[in-house]
């Protein structure tokens, strides 16, 4: 772990090095665990938003174990990312119930306002739009979470509405 | 406290009974996920300032509970022990029916539930179809009970079953009682529950595992019963330990639902604090303790051998079987999977014994069966109903009809596993055998109607693309067939389809089927088959004569207004994304063929059925 030794690379700010030094401390609370990857992928990506080549790395040496098991964890999951995320996560929901009541619609007036693909932020990096399945809110559709907040029965003319109480 | 006997249940059971009683009436307000969404914590806020405000704080209790059931009129609210049932509560409007039905004693009927056909006002919650129908057995305390008070949950006959089991029977008894009471399993297949239980291997270690992965889209029953009821699920989860020998639980809550994760949590402390989860149960030398694992976001984990991977903290693929979990599950231990609606039955089952539960259902499928409710239905939200309930009483009845008034269409039952019921069949009785005669599912509940707007071709590819996306990869036949059957469907709605393109689909799926590894891949091209089964015509029309009948498929279509039904009243005009609407206050409008993008917007807003689809020219 000699790379590591302030639980972060050199060029780091000081802010990445305290994400950093947070996720170390997370990883030793697991320590002896079984089977606990995908518990501290979840709470790494809750500190630093998400999950770049690097965290992974420092993450593989800390639990010492190989980088391809975590790297294929995270590709595997679709609630892992490697992207960079806007300040605000929009998962406007597909499942079946939103779907069904159109959903679609969102997700197409939104990558066509914003003029980016499902998954990208927004250029000034205020939202990534995601599209989930299903948030479990299906007699509210169609549904949109904002971070933590669902929000029901949205329409492309009260979508924006919503966005806009977000900074 | 520690609770180690009999007595201690009986004593908080009476303190709670005697806490309660002092109030003369008790606001239920429902914290489930769906009033949440619609901001019920304020309308909780409010509640309390109003209720001091009014002074009455000291004679009527507020109790948050878990979904009451009708989540498209939320905030809810019930009133007790008038029993009357408030709908679209907000912080503005509850301090005038605070005071007038707890002071003045008078009901403020325009807040109360409408029957959106006959318009009628049905205060009384006992009244109203949506409940009357229903026979709550997993969800008896959903939206009954405070959900995050242990003490409540035990005044409503909590954990006596759990203690009846450690104190006075076998194992082997309590495997025998649920075997009796014919419960089968509500994830999906339908395996009898006490069956699944006798077939657990040897070995030193076994664990018991709940799947709350809930990963059919469309579907919120098991997250229903965790946030109302978490007390039940854990009391369910150590029953079936005792029984199968299991000393660790896990339960798998997809990352979703983090207020699941967040109540589900908290009561496991409860219960640990209280001695219930831990050693030495009620004094006796069971011991048994639960963990959650929370998913990633990957529908195949609710398999339930890619869950034990995922649980292991490895990528979620599933495994051969056998050897089946029972034998060779977690770490290689001896595992039993239960979903969460079958483990919420068990403390009910054990404790007023395997008849009481037998009494309701049919033949072969005894009990009661929680459905998710979605889709174009007026009354969406969670429902439980014996089983061989017809759809058509739960669709019209309990569901109150489709909205707008428009028609029935086909509901898809079982999620991207099942498939669809059409019109014709509205008479079916939900219950394993005859939905599977329908080319349908049981499934996990799930149930979404659809109207006539609604494209079965599109509908079956948006389960492929579905499936396909979630396909692990492990096999070839899941990976490659759901992606060859997927190009066929975007095909065909984009009006390419190939004359031959209905039997390659018809082929592909039946190799699909046979040849995948696990139930996703085996049951992905189900809603394909079963919407060429019903709707092969609507297939005929995108392939033969590019038309989408439903005029879903944008690149098929565009709409039209007819004149003889538009008022002109500008709606449709000012909604139009692309402007290509026109027209004169109170004239009729027309839309440009030349602009329509087909989006449909346009249909959804206009207040007068004068917009229909057509074909578009190419
Ligand atoms: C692709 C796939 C997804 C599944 N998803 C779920 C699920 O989300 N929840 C669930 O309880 N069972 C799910 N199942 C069924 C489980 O494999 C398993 O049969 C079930 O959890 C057993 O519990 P039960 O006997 O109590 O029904 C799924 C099965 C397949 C093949
Ligand atoms: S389908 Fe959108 S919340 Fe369930």
């Amino acid at each position: 772990m000699g790379k590591y030794k302030d639980n972060c690379c050199i060029n780091c700010s000081d802010e990445d090095r305290a994400k950093y030094e947070e996720i170390a401390k997370v990883i030793d609370s697991y320590k002896g665990k079984q089977g606990s990857l995908i518990m501290v992928l979840h709470a790494a990506q809750g500190i630093y938003g998400y999950l770049p080549l690097e965290l992974q790395q420092f993450i593989a040496d800390r639990m010492g174990i190989p980088f391809s098991e975590v790297y294929g964890v995270v590709s595997f999951y679709a609630f892992f990312t490697t992207k960079e995320r806007g300040r605000h996560v929009v998962r406007v929901c597909l499942g079946t119930a939103c779907y069904v009541k159109g959903a679609q619609k969102l997700i197409d007036s939104l990558t066509d306002k914003f003029q980016i693909a499902v998954g990208d932020v927004t250029a000034d990096k205020k939202f990534t739009i995601e599209a989930a399945r299903c948030i479990g809110a299906c007699g509210l559709a169609p549904a949109v979470m904002v971070d933590d907040d669902v929000h029901k029965e949205v329409s492309p003319a009260t979508l924006y509405d919503i966005l806009d109480q977000y900074e | 406290m520690k609770i180690t006997s009999i007595n201690d249940l009986n004593q908080i059971k009476a303190d709670y009974e005697a806490a309660m009683g002092k109030y003369h009436h008790k606001v239920l307000l429902c914290s489930g996920a769906g009033c949440i969404s619609c901001n019920c914590s304020k309308v909780r806020d409010a509640i309390e300032a109003e209720l001091a405000n009014l002074g009455l704080a000291d004679g009527v209790k507020m109790i948050e509970t878990g979904c009451i059931g009708t989540c498209a009129e939320g905030p809810v609210m019930l009133i007790l022990p008038e029993r009357i049932f408030y709908v679209r509560v907000t912080p503005e409007n509850v301090g005038e029916i605070l005071k007038s039905q707890i002071i003045d004693g008078v009901v403020v009927e325009k807040q109360t539930f409408q029957d959106k056909t006959t318009k009628q006002y049905i205060p009384c919650i006992d009244d109203i179809p949506f409940f009357k129908e229903q026979v709550r057995i997993a969800l008896r305390n959903c939206g009954n009970i405070e959900y995050k008070s242990l003490e409540a949950y035990i005044a409503n006959g909590g954990y006596y079953a759990a203690y009846k089991a450690l104190t006075s029977m076998q194992p082997a008894d309590v495997v025998k009682e649920v075997l009796d009471s014919g419960l089968r399993g509500r994830g999906g297949a339908g395996f009898p529950t006490g069956k699944k239980w006798s077939l657990i291997g040897p070995g030193d270690q076994k664990y018991i595992v709940c799947n709350a992965d809930e990963g059919d889209p469309g579907a919120f029953m098991d997250r229903s019963v965790i946030e109302g009821d978490p007390h039940n699920l854990i009391e369910g989860m150590m029953l079936a330990g005792y029984a199968i020998g299991a000393t660790q639980g896990y339960v798998y809550i997809r990352a979703e639902y983090p207020i699941a994760v967040e109540r589900l949590n908290d009561a496991i402390a409860q219960a640990r604090e209280a001695g219930l989860l831990g050693g030495n149960v009620f004094g006796t030398d069971f011991k048994f303790d639960l963990e959650i694992r929370i998913g990633a976001g990957a529908f195949v984990c609710g398999e339930e051998t890619a869950l034990l991977s995922s649980i292991e903290g490895k990528r979620g693929e599933p495994r051969p079987k056998p050897p089946f979990p029972a034998v060779s599950g977690l770490y290689g231990k001896p595992t039993i999977i239960n979903n969460v609606e079958t483990l919420a039955n068990i403390a009910y089952i054990v404790g007023n014994g395997a008849a009481e539960y037998s009494k309701y259902g049919c033949e072969g499928a005894t009990g009661t069966k929680v459905f998710a409710l979605a889709g174009d239905i007026m009354n969406t939200g969670i429902i439980e109903v014996p089983i061989g309930t017809t759809m058509r009483k739960v669709i019209y009845e309990i569901g109150g009809g489709m909205q707008g008034g428009k028609k029935f269409k086909a509901a898809q039952v079982g999620g991207p596993s099942g498939g669809c019921i059409t019109a014709e069949n509205i008479d079916v009785e939900l219950e394993y055998t005859a939905l599977q005669k329908l080319g349908a599912i049981m499934g996990s509940g799930g149930l979404i109607a659809m109207n006539e707007n609604t494209c079965m071709v599109d509908t079956a590819r948006f389960f492929t693309d579905f499936t396909q996306d979630e396909s692990c990869g492990k096999c070839t036949a899941c990976r490659i067939g759901t992606k060859r059957m997927l190009e066929i469907l975007e095909r065909i709605t984009k009006g390419e389809g190939q004359p031959e393109d209905i039997d390659t689909l018809y082929n592909l799926g039946q190799v699909v089927k046979d040849a995948a590894l696990c139930g996703l891949g085996q049951t992905a091209p189900n809603p394909v088959l079963s919407t060429i089964a019903n709707f092969r015509d609507e297939y005929e029309a995108h392939i033969n004569e590019k038309r989408c009948p439903a005029g879903i498929c944008k690149e098929l279509t565009v709409f039209e207004i007819q004149a003889d039904k538009c008022i002109g009243c500008t709606k449709c005009a000012r909604n139009c994304p692309v402007g290509a609407i026109s027209g004169n206050v109170k004239e009729p409008h027309v839309i440009d063929p030349a602009k329509c993008t087909g989006c449909g917007v346009c249909r959804d807003n206009c207040s007068f059925a004068a917009i229909v689809p057509a074909k578009r020219e190419r």
